[in-house]
């Protein structure tokens, strides 16, 4: 157990506790898991629109006349055809293929892009990119500190934030974002998010974000938003099957198991990882990452055996409690034979075999603004 | 925070309600609070043979699972099998709809191991520093 006063506090601490937040030490910070409870706070996002912290997460900038270059050579997705003020989910890979984090690209210019990174590998991407970058003209700066990051998703988010905000969201494609002023503070406004709802994810200096959060949960009265915890965060990602670090995703991992080989462009120059992912395409993948979902009540858990006629197949990567299905959810990989929609399965809960099955993913239709 | 006068406690955070031999059993107001909304309680069976201190069931909410102790060694006599289509009411009304499992017990000095309100009110203002 991380030693409290090591954990380190978004700028919204204060707030937090405020609003009654209960916190827990999550990847070397103090975040609030929840505050009204982990499954009303779910259904306000998919119902209206709910407010995260998500301040732990870590931003790099990377800028100069070979930062494209550099990142072509990091990242597995192709940003060559990027346009300014556009986001791309990638992944990085080392030389073996394993992952060394998800993220996202945004790109300011051909020559200026920022990265936004899990929270408990921004320090691990830092030092990895600055390594891979020695043979660049690049400047490259880890910009965590003095960021904050809200997320604000449901569909009353562009509405709510419009109150505040002076450039037209409509003109915000997903995956796009603009510099815009919210409250008079200057802002990067995304269209992102990790819910499956349309919303945005707002970038801002840690010394404004107070004030900022204040202003929105104020403003999002009439639209019943409320503060949402990390748990429903889980459980909101979970129903759209998106993969989670050091869950789905390590550097051991093999991401073309896991679903993302829509980010992995094998066609493009050499980058990190490349002849590793591609051998693995060429042999062809013997496992892949599918949804679960138990027919029978309880809640699988990360590690619960997988069982297909009382022999063991896998073990989850994830699960929960879903609270859109009331229903226990989850992710696991397993052989090809066994990855059909509808296969029957087992889950071990504590001595229970659970009756289960196969399920597309997402468990839920997504309803991001395509 | 709701801790009755009426019941005894266990430092696991289970109350009993004790009617002769007969015992009610639950999880307190302090215990539903700490692990949130409850999504999935495991009964035993009814009939099983339960040792004071020991698990008995497990409760689970979205985030955490968490053991059941048997405040007192006996019999099941009942289980709550509303629980297993309505969990939440261990969060709603921990002391009344919530109860989980009723004991038919024999050794009275096991009682002595329990808490009074009082005793247990200071234990949880402990656990929250």
């Amino acid at each position: 157990m991380a030693n409290d006063s090591n954990l380190k506090t978004t700028p919204l601490y204060s707030m937090h506790k405020e609003l009654g937040g209960k916190l827990v030490p999550f990847a070397g910070w103090h975040m609030p898991i929840q505050f009204k409870g982990v499954i009303q706070e779910h259904q306000c996002v998919r119902q209206s629109v709910g407010i995260f912290d998500v301040s732990h997460m870590g931003e790099i900038e990377i800028a100069g006349p070979e930062a494209k270059q550099l990142i072509q050579y990091l990242v597995t997705n192709d940003i060559e055809t990027m346009q300014n003020n556009q986001a791309l989910y990638t992944l990085m890979c080392l030389e073996t293929g394993g992952v060394v984090d998800d993220l996202l690209v945004h790109r300011f210019s051909d020559d200026h892009y920022f990265f936004c990174v899990n929270a408990s590998n921004s320090d691990k991407d830092f030092q990895w990119i600055l390594k891979n970058a020695k043979n660049f003209n690049v400047s490259v700066k880890n910009t965590s500190q003095q960021t904050a990051q809200l997320a604000v998703q449901g569909k009353h988010s562009e509405a709510l934030i419009q109150k505040l905000c002076d450039t037209p969201l409509g003109e915000i494609g997903y995956y796009h974002f603009r510099k815009a002023k919210i409250y008079n503070f200057e802002c990067i406004i995304a269209r992102t998010g990790y819910t499956g709802e349309d919303g945005f994810e707002i970038y801002i200096d840690s010394k404004d974000a107070k004030l900022l959060y204040k202003s929105l949960i104020e403003e999002g009265k009439p639209f019943n938003l409320q503060p949402i915890g990390l748990g429903a965060r889980d459980t909101l990602r979970m129903e759209m099957g998106y993969a989670l670090y050091g869950n789905e995703l390590n550097e051991n991992c093999n991401p073309l198991e896991a679903g993302l080989g829509w980010v992995i462009k094998l066609q493009k120059n050499d980058f990190l990882g490349k002849t590793a992912l591609k051998k693995q395409k060429d042999a062809g993948l013997s496992r892949r990452l599918v949804g679960i979902r138990l027919l029978d009540r309880g809640v699988p858990r990360p590690h619960y055996r997988v069982l297909n006629e009382g022999l063991l197949i896998g073990e989850m990567t994830s699960g929960t409690f879903s609270p859109s299905l009331n229903a226990g959810i989850g992710l696991c990989y397993l052989s090809k034979e066994y990855t059909k929609p509808g296969t029957k399965l087992d889950v071990e809960i504590r001595k229970l075999k659970v009756p289960a099955e196969v399920v597309k993913l997402p468990f839920l239709p997504s309803r991001v603004k395509k | 925070m709701e801790v009755p006068e009426n019941l005894l406690y266990t430092q696991e955070h289970e109350w009993i309600r004790v009617d002769g031999k007969n015992a009610t059993v639950g999880i307190t107001h302090f215990a539903q609070e700490q692990l949130g909304d409850i999504v999935f309680v495991e009964l035993p069976e009814v009939g099983t043979l339960i040792e004071q201190e020991n698990p008995f069931g497990v409760v689970e909410s979205v985030k955490t699972v968490s053991d059941l102790y048997a405040p007192i060694s006996g019999t099941v006599t009942a289980v709550n099998k509303d629980l297993e289509a309505n969990p939440e009411q261990v969060n709603d009304t921990p002391y009344g709809n919530g109860w989980i499992i009723e004991i038919e017990f024999s050794n009275d000095n096991e009682l002595e191991k329990l808490m009074s309100s009082e005793e247990y009110i200071e234990q949880c203002n402990k656990e929250q520093g």
